[in-house]
C-alpha cells in the first residue's frame, strides 16, 4: 500500500463529502457521523450521478439524482436496486485523510 | 312544568349523565356548579397532554357552545360548600341556589400520605389540568422528579415526566407494579421496560418525610435513603369527595350510598361517579360511571333503571407499553392457570380459570386479544371446548381464519367493542348503516372510541368489514423506515416536546436508525426550522443537494443559475450582467423559463462562487430556483400599460416577492398577480393567485399546474394591497407551520380544509397578526441572498475538489 495524504478530515463536512480528482476518475471521501472515513468511486452505478453530492447516513449514501442508496462499506447498492461502485482504502491519522494510491490504480480496486 | 336541576361537579360522570339527559328531551334548567375553572374535558386524557402527545383543546368534550346550546348555566370556578336539604338549596360563593333535583357528581379527591413536608410547594398530586399543567411547569427545568405511587396513575405520570425530560423516580410500596392489575411476572416486565426507558424503579419503598425549608428538595424513605427531588407527584390513590354530602346529613360509607336507580337517602338527591357506593363498591374506572350517567337520566326523566355493577378491564396509557388485564387473577383453590411466554418478543399472557370459565386474564406486550378475553370472562363463557388453543386468542378457535378482519367480522352484535363507553358492535353497524362512514361518525353518533381511545383501530376495522370496498383504510403511513410515526405525529411531537435539534428528535422518537435517511432528515430539517427559527441550527447535510450548493443539479452533474427578476419585471443592466456572466464563463445554455426569469444552465460546481460574485455585484440575488421555498411571483403588466389593468398587479407581485424570498416551506410555493380577470399571470393555477378587480384584490389558494392541474379556491377578497400582503403572509406561515414536508398547498388544503385556514387567516384578526409576526420572526434569520454568503475564498475552497491528484506525479 503506498498512502498519500489529501487532506485535513475537517475539509470534509460530518456526514457529508468530498471529491479526489485522479488519474482514473474522481473519488468521493466521505465523513460519517461517527468520524469514519470511506473512498468510493463518485459515479452512481445508475446513471453516474455524483455521490459526493449525496445525503450520507449511517455507512451509506445516497445517490443526489434519483435516490439510489449505496453501501459506502461494500459498494453494493441496497435495496432493490443492482450495481456497485468501487471502494478504496482510507484511514485517518493525526486529523488528517489518507488514500492508498496504489489501489486507486487498479481499476477493479475492491 | 320546567324542572331545576342544580349539577354539582362538571366531570365526567356528569358530563355525561346531562347528555343523556337532553337526549332524552324534557324541559329542565340545568345550573352546572364545577369547582375546576372549565367545563368538562376528558380526565383520562391528562396523560397524554402531559406527555405532549395532545393538547387541553384536543381533551374538551363540551364546550361553551354545547352548554349555551342546552342553556346550562355554568358556575365554572365555584365551589358548592352546603347543601340545605330542607329549603332545597345548594350554598356556593355566589349565595343560594334552589333546586327540584340534585345530582352529586364530586368526584374523588387524590389521597395524600399524612408525612411531613406534604404541604411543601413542589408536591403535587394528579388529578386534573391544573396538577397537570403544574407539572408541565415543572418539567421546563429539567431537573429530579419522584413519583410516589406505581400504580395506574402514577405510571402515567412517570412516563409522561421523562417524555419532558426529567429524571423520574418511581417509589412503590409494594412488592411489583400496579399490583392490582398485574401479576408479578407482568409487573417484572413492565418494571423492565421502565427502566429501559430510564425511568428508576424502587419497589417496597415506604415514604417516612418529605423535605426542604422554601419547596420540596427530597425523598426521605423508612429505610433511611434519600432520594433529591424538585418535584414529588404523590399518585397513592383516591377517596370518594363526599364531604358535603356528609354534612348535609346523606348516608355515605366509603362514597355516598345509593341505590340502582342513583337515588341518595333523599329522594331528591341523586348521584353519579367516582363518589358513590352502591352495595359496598366503589368505582374508578370511566366504563361503570357511564353506565350509571344513562340510569341517572332514566330516573330523573322517571323512567325505571337499574345499574348493575359489572368487570372492568384495564390498560396503562403509556405510549409503547401494552399491557390488559381483567377480573381476577389471584391464585386460589380450584383455579388453573394457563401462561404463555415469549422472551425474546417481551410477550407473557396468563388466563385464570375456575370451573370451566374464565376468570381473570393479564398480558404483556401482546394485547390484541384483550377485548375477546374480557368478553369471555364477562359473559362467564364454557371454555372447555377450546381450553387447549385458548391462549392463542379468538384466531385459533373453530375455524376462524387468523386474518383480523375476519375475526371481527365473525364478531356477533352483542360484542363489545368500545369497554369505556360500552358499545357494542350491533350499534357500531347501527350507525354505519344509518350513514355514519368514518371513524368521526362513529364517534359522533355512538360515542365509541372517544373516551381512552384504544379500541379506534376496532372500529375502523367494524367499519371496513361492514363497508367492504367502500371503506378506505386511513394508512396512517410511517415518515419512512427510520420511525413508525407519520409525518403529522412527528410534527406534533417536535412542537409539544419542544423538541429542537435533530438528535433530539432521534432520541425522543425512538428513531431505528442512528442518524435517519435522506428521506426523514430533510423533513426534519425543515420541521425544526420553522418550528425553532431562533434555537435551530439548518443543517446543511441534511438537505438535498441543490439547496446544499443553492444551484439546480444537472443530469451531468453540472448546475444551473438563476437570479431572482422581481416580479419579472428587469432592466438593461442587469441583463447586461446577465449577458457578460454567460459570455466570461461559457454557459452552454441561457435560457428564458416558464417563470418569468433568465437561467443559466450547464455550470460547473467550482464556478459558481465567482459567478454568483458577479452577479451579486450588479445587485442581484439568487432566485431560490432549487428551493422549498418561495419560487416565483408571476405578474402581468397591469395598470401602468394595459388598457383593462385594474390595480398595479405588477408593483403588488414584486413586493409580495420582496416580503417573502428566503422563506422555506414544506413545498415549493409560486404565486400569481394579474391585474384583471383576464389573468394574464396565470394567477388562478398558482399556490397563491391574486386577480385584480375594479373593488380589490381576490385571494386565491390551492392552485397547480405540474402533475396535477388544479385552479385556486378563494380564500378571502379584500380591498388594500396592505391586506393582501398580511393574508398571504399569514397563509404561508400556516402552511409552513403545519404542512407535510413534499406536500404543496392543495395536498395540504385538502387534508385540513379550507374553513379552517379561512379561520385563523381571515376571521381571526388576531390569530392572523400572530402568524404574521412568527413569519417575521423566521425572515429575521433566513430573509439572507445565499449568493452573497458564499462568494466568498472560503466557499470557493469548499466548493472545489479536496485534492487535484492529476496535478501530482503519482504513484
Ligand atoms: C427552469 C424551469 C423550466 C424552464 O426552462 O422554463 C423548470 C425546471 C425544473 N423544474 Fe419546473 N421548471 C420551471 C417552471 C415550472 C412550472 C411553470 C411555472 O412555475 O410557472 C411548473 C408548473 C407550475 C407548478 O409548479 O405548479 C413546474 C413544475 C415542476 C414540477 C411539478 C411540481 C408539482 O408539484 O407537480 C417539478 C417537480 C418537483 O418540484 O417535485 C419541477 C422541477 C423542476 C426541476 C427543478 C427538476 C429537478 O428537480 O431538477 C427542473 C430543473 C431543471 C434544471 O436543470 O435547472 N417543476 N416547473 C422553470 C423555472 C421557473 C423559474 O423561473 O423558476
Ligand atoms: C390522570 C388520570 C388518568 C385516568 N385514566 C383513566 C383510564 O385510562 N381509564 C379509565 O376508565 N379511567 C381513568 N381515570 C379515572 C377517570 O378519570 C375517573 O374515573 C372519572 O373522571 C371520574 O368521573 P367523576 O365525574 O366521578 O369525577 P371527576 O371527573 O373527577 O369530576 C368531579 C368534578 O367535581 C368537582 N367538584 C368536586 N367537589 C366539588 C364541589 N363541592 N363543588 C363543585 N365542584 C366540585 C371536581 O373539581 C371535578 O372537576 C383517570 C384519571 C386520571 C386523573
Ligand atoms: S418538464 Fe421540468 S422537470 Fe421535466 S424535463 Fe422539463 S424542465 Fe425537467
Ligand atoms: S444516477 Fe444515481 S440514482 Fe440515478
Amino acid at each position: 500500500m503506498s498512502w498519500i495524504d489529501i487532506g485535513a478530515l475537517d475539509d470534509i463536512p460530518v456526514a457529508g463529502a468530498r471529491l479526489v480528482k485522479t488519474h482514473h476518475g474522481c473519488v468521493a471521501v466521505f465523513r460519517t457521523a461517527e468520524d469514519e472515513v470511506f473512498a468510493t468511486s463518485d459515479a452512481c452505478p445508475h446513471r453516474g450521478g455524483p455521490l459526493s453530492e449525496g445525503i450520507v447516513h449511517g455507512r451509506k449514501v445516497t445517490c443526489p439524482l434519483h435516490n439510489w442508496v449505496l453501501s459506502l462499506e461494500t459498494g453494493e447498492a441496497q435495496g432493490a436496486d443492482e450495481g456497485r461502485i468501487a471502494t478504496y482504502p482510507a484511514r485517518i491519522e493525526g486529523g488528517r485523510v489518507l488514500l492508498d494510491v496504489a489501489s486507486l490504480c487498479r481499476r477493479d480496486a475492491a | 312544568m320546567t324542572k331545576r336541576l342544580v349539577v354539582i361537579g362538571a366531570g365526567m360522570a356528569s358530563g355525561r349523565s346531562l347528555e343523556h339527559l337532553f337526549e332524552m328531551g324534557g324541559d329542565w334548567d340545568v345550573t352546572l356548579f364545577g369547582a375546576e375553572p372549565r367545563g368538562n374535558y376528558n380526565r383520562i386524557m391528562l396523560s397524554p397532554v402531559l406527555s405532549g402527545e395532545k393538547t387541553y383543546a384536543e381533551i374538551v368534550t363540551h364546550d361553551d357552545a354545547w352548554y349555551a346550546e342546552r342553556r346550562v348555566t355554568c358556575r365554572f370556578g365555584e365551589t358548592v360548600t352546603r347543601i340545605d336539604r330542607s329549603r332545597k338549596v345548594v350554598v356556593s360563593a355566589g349565595g343560594e341556589t334552589p333546586y327540584d333535583k340534585l345530582l352529586i357528581a364530586t368526584g374523588s379527591a387524590p389521597f395524600i400520605i399524612p408525612v411531613e413536608g406534604r404541604d411543601l410547594p413542589g408536591v403535587i398530586s394528579y388529578r386534573d389540568l391544573d396538577d397537570t399543567y403544574a407539572m408541565i411547569d415543572a418539567a421546563k427545568n429539567p431537573a429530579k422528579a419522584v413519583v410516589i405511587g406505581g400504580g395506574l396513575l402514577g405510571l402515567e405520570a412517570a412516563a409522561g415526566l421523562k417524555a419532558r425530560g426529567m429524571d423520574v423516580t418511581v417509589l412503590h410500596l409494594m412488592g411489583h407494579l400496579m399490583e392490582r392489575q398485574l401479576d408479578e411476572a407482568a409487573g417484572y416486565l413492565l418494571r423492565k421496560e421502565l427502566t429501559e426507558r430510564g425511568i428508576d424503579v424502587i419497589c417496597r419503598a415506604s415514604t417516612a418525610a418529605l423535605l426542604g425549608e422554601e419547596r420540596v428538595e427530597g425523598v426521605l424513605l423508612e429505610d433511611n435513603t434519600g432520594l433529591e427531588a424538585d418535584l414529588v407527584v404523590m399518585a397513592v390513590g383516591i377517596r370518594p369527595e363526599t364531604r358535603i354530602a356528609t354534612d348535609a346529613g346523606l348516608d355515605v360509607g366509603r362514597g355516598i350510598t345509593v341505590d340502582g336507580r342513583m337515588v341518595t337517602s333523599d329522594p331528591d338527591i341523586l348521584a353519579v361517579g367516582e363518589c358513590v357506593e352502591l352495595d359496598g363498591q366503589l368505582f374508578g374506572l370511566v366504563a361503570p360511571l357511564y353506565e350509571q350517567a344513562k340510569v341517572v337520566a332514566a330516573t330523573l326523566c322517571g323512567e325505571e333503571a337499574a345499574f348493575v355493577p359489572r368487570q372492568t378491564s384495564t390498560k396503562l396509557k403509556v405510549t409503547g407499553v401494552d399491557l390488559f388485564s381483567a377480573g381476577d387473577f389471584a391464585e386460589g383453590e380450584g383455579r388453573e392457570d394457563i401462561v404463555f411466554r415469549d422472551p425474546a418478543r417481551g410477550v407473557y399472557k396468563r388466563l385464570v380459570l375456575e370451573k370451566d370459565r374464565l376468570i381473570g386474564a393479564v398480558m404483556y406486550g401482546d394485547t390484541a386479544d384483550g377485548n375477546w378475553f374480557f368478553g369471555l370472562i364477562r359473559d362467564g363463557t364454557d371454555v372447555s371446548e377450546m381450553r387447549d388453543t385458548l391462549i392463542f386468542g379468538p384466531a385459533y378457535q373453530g375455524a376462524a381464519p387468523a386474518d383480523p378482519m375476519a375475526a371481527v367480522a365473525a364478531l356477533p352484535p352483542e360484542a363489545e367493542i368500545c369497554g369505556c363507553n360500552g358499545v357494542c358492535k350491533g350499534r357500531i353497524v347501527e350507525a354505519i348503516e344509518g350513514g355514519a362512514a368514518t371513524l368521526e361518525d362513529i364517534r359522533a353518533r355512538t360515542k365509541a372510541s372517544s373516551s381512552c381511545g384504544t379500541c379506534s383501530g376496532l372500529v375502523e376495522q367494524v367499519l371496513a368489514a361492514t363497508l367492504g370496498d367502500d371503506f378506505v383504510m386511513p394508512a396512517a403511513k410511517p415518515m419512512c423506515g427510520c420511525t413508525d410515526l407519520t409525518h403529522e405525529d412527528v410534527r406534533r411531537l417536535i412542537k409539544a416536546r419542544e423538541l429542537r435539534s435533530m438528535p433530539a428528535v432521534w432520541q425522543e422518537l425512538g428513531w431505528q436508525t442512528p442518524n435517519g435517511c435522506h428521506s426523514c432528515r430533510p423533513a426534519l430539517n425543515f420541521y425544526l426550522l420553522a418550528d425553532w427559527p431562533l434555537d435551530y441550527v439548518d443543517d446543511p447535510q441534511s438537505r438535498f443537494v441543490n439547496e446544499r450548493n443553492h444551484a439546480n443539479i444537472q443530469k451531468d452533474g453540472t448546475y444551473s443559475v438563476m437570479p431572482r427578476i422581481w416580479g419579472g419585471v428587469t432592466t438593461p443592466a442587469e441583463l447586461r450582467a446577465i449577458a457578460d456572466a454567460a459570455e466570461k464563463y461559457d454557459v452552454p445554455m441561457v435560457k428564458v423559463t416558464g417563470g418569468q426569469r433568465i437561467d443559466l444552465l450547464g455550470v460547473p460546481k467550482e464556478v459558481l462562487p465567482r459567478m454568483w460574485a458577479d452577479l451579486n455585484a450588479a445587485g442581484m440575488v439568487s432566485g431560490h430556483a432549487y428551493t422549498k421555498g418561495l419560487r416565483t411571483v408571476k405578474t402581468c403588466v397591469g395598470t401602468d400599460f394595459c388598457r383593462f389593468g385594474t390595480q398595479d398587479s405588477t408593483g403588488l407581485g414584486i413586493r409580495l416577492e420582496r416580503r417573502l424570498w428566503g422563506s422555506w416551506t414544506p413545498h415549493k410555493v409560486k404565486m400569481g398577480v394579474s391585474g384583471c380577470p383576464r389573468n394574464c399571470a396565470e394567477a388562478t393555477c398558482k399556490d397563491v393567485g391574486i386577480v385584480c378587480v375594479d373593488s380589490g384584490f381576490e385571494i386565491g389558494v390551492g392552485g397547480a399546474a405540474g402533475m396535477d392541474v388544479k385552479a385556486v379556491e378563494p380564500l378571502a377578497k379584500v380591498a388594500t394591497e396592505d391586506e393582501v400582503v398580511e393574508v398571504v403572509v399569514a397563509f404561508v406561515q400556516l402552511y409552513r407551520e403545519n404542512g407535510k414536508y413534499l406536500d404543496r398547498p392543495y395536498k395540504w388544503i385538502a387534508k385540513v380544509g379550507m374553513d379552517w385556514i379561512k379561520a385563523r387567516v381571515v376571521d381571526d384578526l388576531a390569530e392572523r397578526q400572530a402568524l404574521v409576526e412568527r413569519f417575521d420572526v423566521s425572515q429575521s434569520v433566513y430573509q439572507k441572498d445565499p449568493w452573497a454568503e458564499r462568494a466568498t475564498p472560503e466557499v470557493q475552497r469548499a466548493w472545489s475538489p479536496l485534492a487535484d491528484l492529476t496535478m501530482e506525479a503519482a504513484e
